[in-house]
């Protein structure tokens, strides 16, 4: 431990490393280890059959169809926006900035009966695409639309401060070597902002994967439908079926951790290639 | 590190009218109303329409049953018990993200970068496991169940449930707000202040403090939006007991789930009235951070 | 205040940042650590003022024991290399700042805070500025602020952490010239930690030259410079010609060229490393005797009346050994000799520092 004792001269050290090992310990990582404790108790037959029952498969599929599609989509139509929130002047751009954290500050839940009030049959949205054959809410589409919604702030925020700081000097350097300007976004911009993309990506689609509010009213909730697989956790718990929702619980875990090191790594990633590009 | 590290670039990043004016940097016009178009686009329909929403369904029925909405004692003690939630988890949460801050950057250990991502764990689970970890602890079948029910003591379907779940989600907001900002600015006026005689606290209140007092602030903002908010993890340990256990995104759901589409909304309108008053706040200090760090820069 | 320092080690993980150091400064003087970046002259301040503690050895201020004394109470003065000056505080409450946090027994009246700082921000020239903030200060003002705050306290001891590391040339020297008076003023026991040896030799009552953890000289700056003790002293210290080789009798085989040591005693086939100054350096025709070092001219600097010449080696640039050399010489000499670029010419010195290598 002779490494403590490097500045010591400032105070506290014992006393905040204390105070948050124990914090930490009492509200995440004690009751964190239950999840784990419960499910390795169960067994493996009955965990394994908590875990790949049809219908929780059907919500495995969703949850991760509908989380990757939204992420995708959101990388696409996030990486405009976030484009001409930087490149361009133009009115009301302040709010439409400021606005992008919605989905941060509004409750989920508020979010989940806004949307389903929009794109339900008689919704603003719903009235025009459902005679056109689009049903939205009450159905798989509804839970993309909730994810979307969820998902967008992710990748504007990640993308956006990159190409603030991204200095003009290369696009210029481009300019003057004679590159047009669609192929200096594609060969001196993009490669920049790649591992920005993917962060966003990767941190809105494990956003997506969890999420409850938004979704389950827009979902309609239908058996091997629109069933999320955290809803398949509150449904095993309704039913007193502890065992089973720790199962599914411990799955979303794993997944969660992995999603957790894979943007770690993004980010270690995005940090050294800007590091050596300056 | 070194307090130059401290200082944001800001100030070379370019300004939009700068880069429309270079030839270098300038987009054709038409790529630039696509952009836009596009962008924009997308942002109405999925951002601002759902905002829009909130409060054109509430005032659907009119004044009186909006008011009416918000003044029945269901509400009310929903309102209640969601102010009496963030009271309780946003100071808890204070302490600990300075308390975390404070080893974290000021001091070298090992294990520091694993510390900094477990107090991160908390973003990365789904609301609903969340909610489900305390049931197992503190439920009628967890670890301390027999316990506590030999003691009359409720966690689970109770108020302290409730807390207790929104600490858990709430828990990273303010130390990730804290930690990158103390990190990078060193400890050189830490160290200043006790070579000139400051206490421990005294260094902390004068020096330390008001160099992070923004971050803090923004800190305590996010965290209460979401403490006020939070729905899934809440939802697993409250039990739904009307007047009691309910808070007000409960109360939304429930509501809503009893077709009183007005009423909920009408209480939706206020989260959603907090989220807005959040997201001004957070830009105001946003603008505060920013000019701060242009005048950091050297001239 | 005296200070004494006795065998002091430090170590971050595997890397030894201070060896063994030992060191006894007089009262009243300015001196100078001196080192290459990562020789540990910032650990041993920092050690010295109290922010950093030694794994072993012993710190006597003023002839007590202050090895595990508090930085708050050992009354040093410390002017950290980026100022650290308060961002949130104007320049009067930076500098105030060590009066306020006093106890409250000992805290002087505001009028009495009011008068020592203005006081102090006139002796550093700043007293208009009290009511910026540090951003709207240039960096020597910055420097000179920092100073201010930490003589507010009255420290026995005045500690100064690259002081001029961070300021252009001009502000620099200005700065240096303005330190020296100041201390002559105030008389107060001062350390300044510099990687610039120009620095180190204008301002210095002594130096203390450090490398890789160790001390390798201590002196006064004409010592230092004129008396190296070790070859890194000579090759850190102002500039030098290097010459590498063995001993070949009154010669020093370097390459395929013979260079006169004029040492009596040296051993043949010791390897050694030579060192001479510009100043010492001459150039020489090719003459039959064949000794000296043959170079070709590259380059001819005329400064006023003084006149550098910049010289290669003949022949192919080999690894580990230097092949350029500088000669002052006068205008006068150049146009007496007529030197031009490209001429081929022979190096000797006046006056060679020699110094043992290890044998290989």
């Amino acid at each position: 431990m002779g490494r403590l004792r490097t500045s010591r001269v400032l105070p506290g050290f014992g006393l905040s490393l204390g105070y948050t090992l124990a914090y930490l310990s009492l509200i995440v990582l004690i009751p964190f280890s239950a999840v784990f404790i419960r499910a390795s108790g169960m067994g493996w037959d009955a965990f394994w059959h908590a875990v790949s029952d049809e219908r929780v498969v059907a919500s495995y599929k969703l949850s991760f169809g509908a989380s990757l599609l939204a992420a995708a989509i959101n990388t696409v139509f996030g990486l405009v926006l976030a484009w001409g929130l930087v490149r361009y002047s133009f009115p009301g751009k302040k709010l439409v900035d400021a606005l992008i954290d919605l989905p941060f500050a509004l409750p989920t839940a508020v979010a989940g009966i806004s949307l389903t009030a929009l794109y339900a049959k008689n919704g603003w949205i719903g009235q025009y695409l459902e005679p056109a054959g689009l049903k939205i809410a009450f159905g798989p589409a509804g839970v993309l639309v909730a994810l979307i919604f969820i998902g967008l702030p992710f990748i504007v925020r990640t993308v956006q401060p990159i190409l603030e700081d991204f200095d003009t000097e290369f696009e210029e350097a481009a300019a003057t070597l004679g590159a047009s300007r669609w192929q200096t976004f594609q060969r001196v911009v993009l490669p920049t902002l790649l591992p920005a993309l993917l962060t966003g990506f990767a941190l809105a689609f494990a956003r997506a994967v969890g999420e409850y509010g938004s979704v389950i009213f827009i979902a309609g909730n239908i058996p091997m439908v629109s069933e999320i697989t955290p809803l398949m956790i509150i449904t095993k718990l309704e039913q007193y079926d502890y065992k089973g929702a720790t199962a599914i619980a411990s799955v979303m875990l794993v997944v969660s951790f992995s999603l957790l090191l894979v943007i770690n790594g993004l980010q270690a990633w995005t940090s050294r290639r800007l590091g050596s590009a300056t | 590190m070194t307090a130059a590290a401290a200082t944001t670039p800001l100030a070379h990043s370019a300004s939009a009218r700068r880069l429309e004016a270079s030839l270098a940097t300038r987009d054709p016009g038409w790529v630039k109303a696509v952009v836009l178009t596009v962008g924009l686009g997308f942002f109405a329909v999925f951002l601002l329409m759902p905002l829009i929403a909130v409060f054109l369904e509430a005032f659907r029925k009119g004044w009186q049953t909006y008011l009416a909405a918000l003044v029945e004692p269901d509400a009310l003690s929903a309102i209640r018990l969601t102010l009496l939630t963030a009271a309780i988890a946003v100071p808890l949460n204070l302490v600990f993200g300075v308390a975390a801050a404070w080893a974290v950057a000021k001091f070298d250990f090992r294990g520091k970068q694993l510390l900094i991502s477990l107090i991160d764990l908390p973003f990365s689970v789904s609301p609903v496991v969340a909610g489900l970890i305390y049931v197992l602890v503190f439920g009628a079948q967890g670890w301390l169940g027999p316990w506590l029910s030999d003691h009359d003591i409720r966690i689970v379907f109770a108020v302290p449930g409730i807390v207790l779940a929104t600490v858990f989600v709430t828990f990273p907001f303010i130390a990730r707000e804290l930690i990158p900002l103390m990190q990078a600015q060193g400890r050189d006026e830490e160290e200043a202040a006790v070579t000139l005689g400051a206490s421990g606290w005294q260094t902390f209140r004068r020096v330390t403090l008001p160099n992070i007092k923004w971050a803090l602030l923004y800190g305590v903002i996010l965290c209460n939006a979401r403490a006020m908010g939070e729905f899934g993890a809440v939802s697993v340990v409250s039990g739904h007991i009307r007047g009691e256990t309910n808070t007000m995104p409960l109360h939304v759901e429930i509501l809503y789930n009893e077709y009183q589409f007005a009423a909920a909304f009408a209480v939706a309108s206020l989260l959603a009235l907090l989220a807005l008053v959040t997201l001004a706040v957070k830009t105001f200090i946003e603008r505060r951070a920013k000019r701060a760090g242009a005048e950091e820069t050297p001239t | 205040m005296s200070i004494e320092v006795r065998d002091i080690a430090k170590s971050f993980g595997a890397f030894r940042a201070l060896d063994g150091i030992s060191l006894d400064l007089p009262k009243g003087e300015l001196i100078a650590l001196l080192g290459p970046s990562g020789c540990g002259k910032t650990t041993l301040l920092r050690i010295i003022a109290g922010l950093e503690k030694a794994d072993a050895g012993t710190i006597r201020l003023s002839g007590a024991d202050a090895t595990d004394k508090h930085v708050r109470e050992r009354q040093v003065g410390f002017v950290f290399q980026h100022y650290a000056l308060f961002r949130h505080m104007s320049v009067f409450e930076n500098v105030a700042f060590g009066l306020r946090v006093k106890p409250r027994g000992q805290r002087p009246s505001e009028k009495e805070i009011r008068e020592r700082v203005m006081r102090l921000l006139d002796l550093v020239q700043l007293g208009w500025l009290a009511e910026r903030f540090p951003s709207q200060l240039s960096g020597g003002q910055r420097q000179r602020v920092a100073l201010a705050r930490a003589l507010a306290v009255e420290p026995q001891v005045l500690l100064l952490d690259e002081p001029f590391g961070a300021l252009d040339a001009k502000v620099r020297k200005e700065l240096r010239r303005w330190l020296r008076r100041l201390h002559d003023e105030l008389y107060i026991s001062s350390i300044f930690v510099t990687h610039d040896q120009e620095e180190a030799l204008e301002v210095a009552d002594r130096i203390v030259l450090m490398n890789k953890g160790r001390i390798e000289q201590i002196g006064r700056p004409r010592e230092v410079y004129e008396h190296p003790a070790t070859a890194f002293a000579m090759s850190f210290i102002g500039t030098a010609n290097e010459f590498r080789g063995r001993v070949e009798g009154a010669n020093l085989r370097v390459g395929n060229d013979l260079l006169p040591h004029g040492q009596a005693g040296l051993e043949d086939g010791s390897p050694f490393v030579g060192y001479a100054r510009p100043h010492d350096t001459e150039i020489v025709a090719e003459d039959t005797t064949g000794l000296g070092i043959a170079a070709k001219v590259s380059r001819i600097l005329a400064n006023g009346a003084a006149v550098r010449v910049e010289l290669v080696a003949n022949g192919p640039a080999r690894e580990g050994v230097t092949d350029y050399f500088e000669v002052d010489l006068t205008a006068a000499e150049i146009a007496a000799r007529g030197l031009t670029p490209g001429q081929r010419v022979r190096i000797r010195s006046r006056r060679l520092s020699l110094f043992a290598e290890p044998r290989r």
